[in-house]
């Protein structure tokens, strides 16, 4: 943690910390504790004046169909982007493993979607599944089925989820790839010997080598598509048609600046909060005993 | 590779390819709708190859004033704030992070520790989690509409404090030292030693941090309602809603290629660099 040779204590490690600290003080601590001092707050429909209500908005929250409905669409969605785009990744990576020749490229080639914005990522998919215009929705026109995301909930849920999914590939990729290149190769070469063809080499050696990767990326996955895919959603659906894309950041989002419900959204807020606490433990605690094999 | 398979290899290259190609498809299907003028992006089935207009478009989106019939900003001016914020935001969180960073692992003083899990917590208290109140702060100090608004509060960053202070853990004592020894104080060693030691992880850092602050939509979503102030990436949204009454899909699709350019550019141009700082940040 600390130097065993250091500089002694003066004015000077103050001021060092202070443009952190002061920003950390003005635009995290003090927020976050208005939020969690508004989620126990109740304000009349006129905004004239607020009572303090302790749990009530939480309990309101959690009597609310509609709060709990998008609690477990949002694990849904988590779920579904996590698995997409990881088994997607997984496959590319088991394979970009084998090439000896070009495996630069191929990995310049998939990796740069991480740079596109989600909101951008939205507006491509949200082109090519253009009801009218899209290429795909002419092509599933053929094979009968008939694709309109504005009404269908279900298609607005898989459109959202294969560009959430697609932006992510990238990331989970790199990873993958990292792990399985750190994989001695005498391991490898031992399992060959002895008989074990590339499937059986793969499902017996190399995934199970990079399930720490495996359980790290599904962390990381789970925060993405909690918080990060905001501007997906906002730009493919804005939650609809009738909520069916609505997840909890989005909720936050729209009870608070369209719906104005000061202490309902704030409840949401630290809802939230608990659960980026919990999913930031669960993290550091796997990184402390991250090698174990 | 362990062993030579023909058939494998064949394979191998033949998924790859198609790995790629399903994560290029959205792009050259963007790059096609961007070099075909309006009316032929109205009639289905849409073209899978690229047309005449490219440069044309290219011209209209970029000093054209783009979207015709909406009130936006001349995306040219929405990549100059775009670069604006990214490069705040990237320089600004490097700068405060270094020297907290040098603060805490280099000096003992009181509450240091303290300190120190205040900036832990910032990694639990992502934008989405606080808008709401975040909003109101930067509200009540007047900084809407103003490039301070769009980066000071993204710049607190406890990843890239423990990335620096696990950089500077790994610096053996004897540099401290032996610099004490030759006479240098706390603010010549972090110049003259420190910041040459840790270069390349401030390049892999700002590699990250560029894209980050490039791509971020919520927060200047809320932040601005000044026109001039609108950065390229917010736009596509209010170009997506003008779409639906006048659908300009060839502008509105230029307009995306060149939102997703530069961090593309920068991921491909800069990978060595891109690949070190996502690995070392997100540990």
């Amino acid at each position: 943690m600390l130097k065993r040779v250091h500089f002694p204590a003066s004015l000077l490690p103050y001021l060092l910390v202070a443009p952190q600290i002061l920003i950390t003080l003005v635009f995290f601590i003090w927020p976050a504790s208005q939020a969690i001092y508004q989620s126990f707050l109740i304000e009349d429909a006129f905004g004239l004046s607020t009572e303090f209500v302790w749990f009530e908005n939480f309990q309101l929250l959690f009597g609310d169909d509609q709060y709990l409905a998008t609690f477990w669409r949002t694990m849904f969605f988590s779920f579904a982007v996590a698995v997409l785009s990881m088994s997607i990744a997984l496959i590319l990576a088991g394979f970009a493993d084998r090439v000896v020749r070009g495996a630069t490229t191929y990995r310049t080639l998939l990796i740069w979607p991480y740079a596109v914005a989600p909101v951008l990522a939205g507006a491509l998919w949200v082109f090519m599944f253009n009801p009218t215009l899209g290429i795909f929705p002419f092509l599933l026109d053929m094979v009968g089925v008939d694709w309109n995301h504005y009404l269908n909930g279900k298609q607005a849920m898989t459109l959202v989820i294969f560009a959430a999914a697609w932006k992510q590939i990238a990331y989970n990729f790199l990873f993958y790839l990292a792990a399985m290149q750190s994989i001695p190769r005498s391991v490898i070469e031992a399992a060959a010997i002895d008989g074990a063809g590339p499937v059986r080499r793969f499902w017996d050696l190399i995934f199970p080598l990079v399930s720490p990767t495996t359980f790290f990326l599904l962390v990381i996955n789970a925060v993405y598509a909690f918080f990060d895919t905001f501007g997906i959603i906002h730009a493919v659906t804005q939650g609809g048609p009738a909520n069916a894309t609505t997840i909890l950041v989005y909720k936050v989002f729209n009870d608070g600046f369209v719906g104005l419900d000061l202490g309902g959204s704030a409840a949401q807020s630290v809802i939230l909060m608990i659960l980026v606490i919990a999913m930031t433990v669960i993290q550091f605690r796997y990184v402390e005993r991250k090698v174990e094999y | 590779m362990v062993e030579n398979r023909p058939v494998l290899n064949l394979i191998t290259h033949l998924v790859l390819i198609l790995g790629v190609a399903i994560v290029a498809l959205p792009i050259w299907i963007t790059f096609v709708a961007a070099s075909h003028d309006a009316v032929r992006m109205t009639q289905a089935p849409i073209p899978m190859l690229p047309g005449p207009y490219f440069w044309e478009n290219f011209k209209q989106t970029l000093f054209g004033g783009g979207l015709s019939g909406t009130e936006v900003a001349p995306v040219w001016r929405m990549l100059l704030n775009s670069l604006a914020m990214a490069l705040l935001i990237a320089f600004g969180k490097i700068a405060i992070s270094l020297i907290s960073a040098f603060a805490i692992v280099y000096f003992k003083f009181p509450f240091r520790m303290g300190f120190f899990w205040m900036i832990f917590i910032t990694l639990m208290l992502p934008v989405e989690v606080r808008i709401l109140p975040t909003f109101e702060v930067v509200a009540d100090l007047g900084m809407l509409n103003s490039y301070w608004g769009l980066s000071i509060p993204l710049i607190a960053s406890a990843t890239a404090t423990f990335m620096f202070r696990q950089v500077f853990l790994t610096i053996p004592d004897e540099m401290l030292e032996s610099a004490r020894i030759d006479g240098a104080g706390p603010m010549r060693f972090f110049w003259d030693i420190l910041i040459p030691l840790s270069r390349t992880n401030i390049a892999a850092l700002f590699v990250i941090l560029f894209i980050y602050g490039w791509n971020q939509y919520l927060w200047p979503l809320l932040i601005t309602t000044d026109t001039d102030m609108t950065t390229i990436v917010m736009s596509i949204k209010q170009m997506l809603e003008a779409a639906e009454q006048s659908p300009q899909w060839n502008i509105i699709m230029m307009t995306a290629l060149l939102a997703m350019i530069p961090p593309v550019f920068v991921v491909i141009a800069m990978q060595r660099l891109f690949v070190q700082g996502l690995t070392e940040t997100d540990k």
